[in-house]
């Protein structure tokens, strides 16, 4: 059984990917034991009008299976009235959670909207995705550049909401891995391993990170599912920590809401 | 059959070339990769003197001494010295058990200075690794682009060269050295995108497309996924993940009387 917290929708802005159609990266994670897929959209990196991607996100959810694609709206804080789509995502659509996009979105995670988002999804008992990174900016087109999301600023705000869930999609380069280590500690932050690399890299991440803070997330369909499936043969782990990252600590995340 | 094209020493927990390779090959053995190409050794050093060169080609030596069963060895060289790499392709081709050449970023590949090591690589049947990166962030002094590959290698049609990294701007590279026969491509070294495995094949057919991980910096996963998710047939993905490679090291292996 696998939770994967971090697959999109709908196109990447300047490929075809070969899992772009919702039907067949359904069809593909479900050949892979997939029993759940927190669903952003990619219409959220560029979009404006977020409140229609975000109900297309939905529909699309609903069209293949409401149990196996749970959406994940976008939020863009440079928008005007960002806490309307928040709402929406809340009211309307019934979400678990919303994804943040700060690289493509241009506001830093020091910006005092941030730390207002912070306290409505406390307020809503929802959670948040921050994508730190989409694309290794060395092969990012050369009109659409961002950087990788600092965090730092996450580390001071947690201490006003520790409870508040915070996965960090794409986060795990190989940089900043004390860092990553201070934010566990700090608040209730998880790292998916789409972007986990190294030999054997669970086994040496779990030197950084505890088990209970990394959850099964695949980049898909921007990246090849099966290399994020393949991360846990390459590493030898205890069977208990392997269901923890594969699904446990997702479940517990969702239960946790309630 | 898995052949991994592209491994590296550096990275791995080990105070010594044996206790890294033992360490590499337990986790090969998980994966199900029965042989692995190693080149440079520990720490990576971009600009290496011909006494360093020779320090981290004796350090791949020690690694492979005890696995030849298991593992080939690409000697790394500095064509800024190119009578040093001369001499230094033949010690651990010639007279070693190497079966190819690592060029990473000391010099761009198009220069001059690289014609002897190629000529002589022909001579000797080597295949050649040359490392390219197209980087949108901007490359080093001495890193080749596949432009730079593909005036190389317009020079040297009856040379073996794997295009590193397939470019790493894959779309672009694949592009660049697509109308010659006589390169191939590694798709090891970045992120898992998915697409590229299909379009090289696409575009270059699939018996010049590699399968190459880049470990310890990259995972065997990561980019085994690449090749095992990726849109194409069940005999397409065979020839990728090591019937190519046997296949371009069979002149060399045959030539040192090695069997299979």
């Amino acid at each position: 059984m696998i939770i994967d917290v971090n697959v999109s929708l709908s196109r990447w802005p300047n490929r075809r990917l070969p899992l772009d159609e919702t039907s067949k990266l359904a069809a593909t994670l479900m050949q892979n034991g997939v029993s759940q897929a927190w669903a952003g959209t990619f219409d959220g990196l560029l979009h404006n009008d977020l409140a229609a991607a975000n109900k297309w996100l939905v529909d699309q959810c609903r069209s293949v299976d409401e149990k196996l694609l749970l959406p994940f709206g976008a939020v863009n804080l440079s928008l005007p009235a960002w806490e309307e789509d928040v709402r929406r995502c809340h009211e309307f659509h019934g979400m678990k959670g919303v994804r943040l996009l700060p690289g493509y979105h241009d506001y830093t995670l020091e910006d005092p909207r941030f730390r207002q988002l912070l306290s409505l999804l406390a307020e809503t008992q929802m959670l948040l995705q921050i994508a730190v990174r989409q694309e290794d900016p060395r092969t990012q087109h050369r009109l659409l550049m961002t950087k990788d999301v600092d965090l730092k600023p996450l580390l001071t705000l947690l201490s006003d909401f520790s409870n508040l869930p915070v996965i960090l999609l794409n986060a795990v380069t190989g940089s900043a891995v004390e860092l990553h280590g201070q934010l566990a500690a700090a608040g209730n932050v998880y790292f998916d391993i789409a972007t986990l690399e190294g030999l054997a890299g669970l086994e040496r991440q779990v030197q950084s990170l505890p088990f209970g803070r990394l959850l099964f997330g695949s980049h898909s369909p921007f990246f090849a599912f099966d290399s994020a499936k393949l991360k846990l043969q390459e590493s030898e782990l205890p069977a208990q920590s392997t269901e923890q990252i594969t699904h446990l600590n997702a479940v517990k995340i969702l239960e946790e809401l309630c | 059959m898995i052949w991994d094209l592209h491994c590296h020493l550096n990275g791995i927990p080990g105070r010594t070339p044996d206790e890294k390779m033992a360490r590499l090959i337990e986790v090969a053995d998980r994966m199900q990769i029965e042989r692995l190409v190693l080149f440079m050794g520990a720490p990576f050093l971009t600009a290496p003197t011909p006494e360093q060169f020779r320090e981290q080609n004796d350090q791949v030596l020690q690694a492979i001494s005890h696995w030849h069963h298991r593992a080939f060895g690409f000697v790394y060289l500095n064509p800024e010295y190119e009578q040093e790499s001369l001499l230094e392709l033949d010690r651990c081709v010639k007279d070693g058990p190497m079966t190819g050449i690592k060029l990473w970023v000391a010099k761009r590949c198009d220069s001059a200075s690289v014609d002897a090591i190629v000529r002589r690589a022909i001579e000797l049947k080597a295949v050649i690794y040359q490392h390219t990166w197209l980087k949108s962030t901007g490359n080093l002094d001495g890193e080749s682009t596949p432009a730079d590959l593909y005036a190389l290698a317009s020079r040297h049609p009856e040379a073996s060269i794997i295009c590193g990294h397939t470019g790493g701007n894959w779309e672009l590279g694949i592009r660049t050295i697509r109308d010659l026969p006589h390169v191939s491509v590694d798709l090891g070294g970045g992120d898992p995108t998915a697409g590229l495995v299909e379009m090289a094949v696409r575009e270059l057919g699939a018996s010049r497309v590699l399968y190459g991980s880049d470990v310890a910096g990259r995972s065997f996963a990561s980019q085994l996924g690449k090749v095992t998710a990726a849109e194409i047939t069940p005999e397409e993905k065979q020839m990728i993940l090591g019937q190519n490679l046997r296949r371009l090291m069979s002149p060399i292996l045959q030539a040192k009387g090695v069997r299979l």
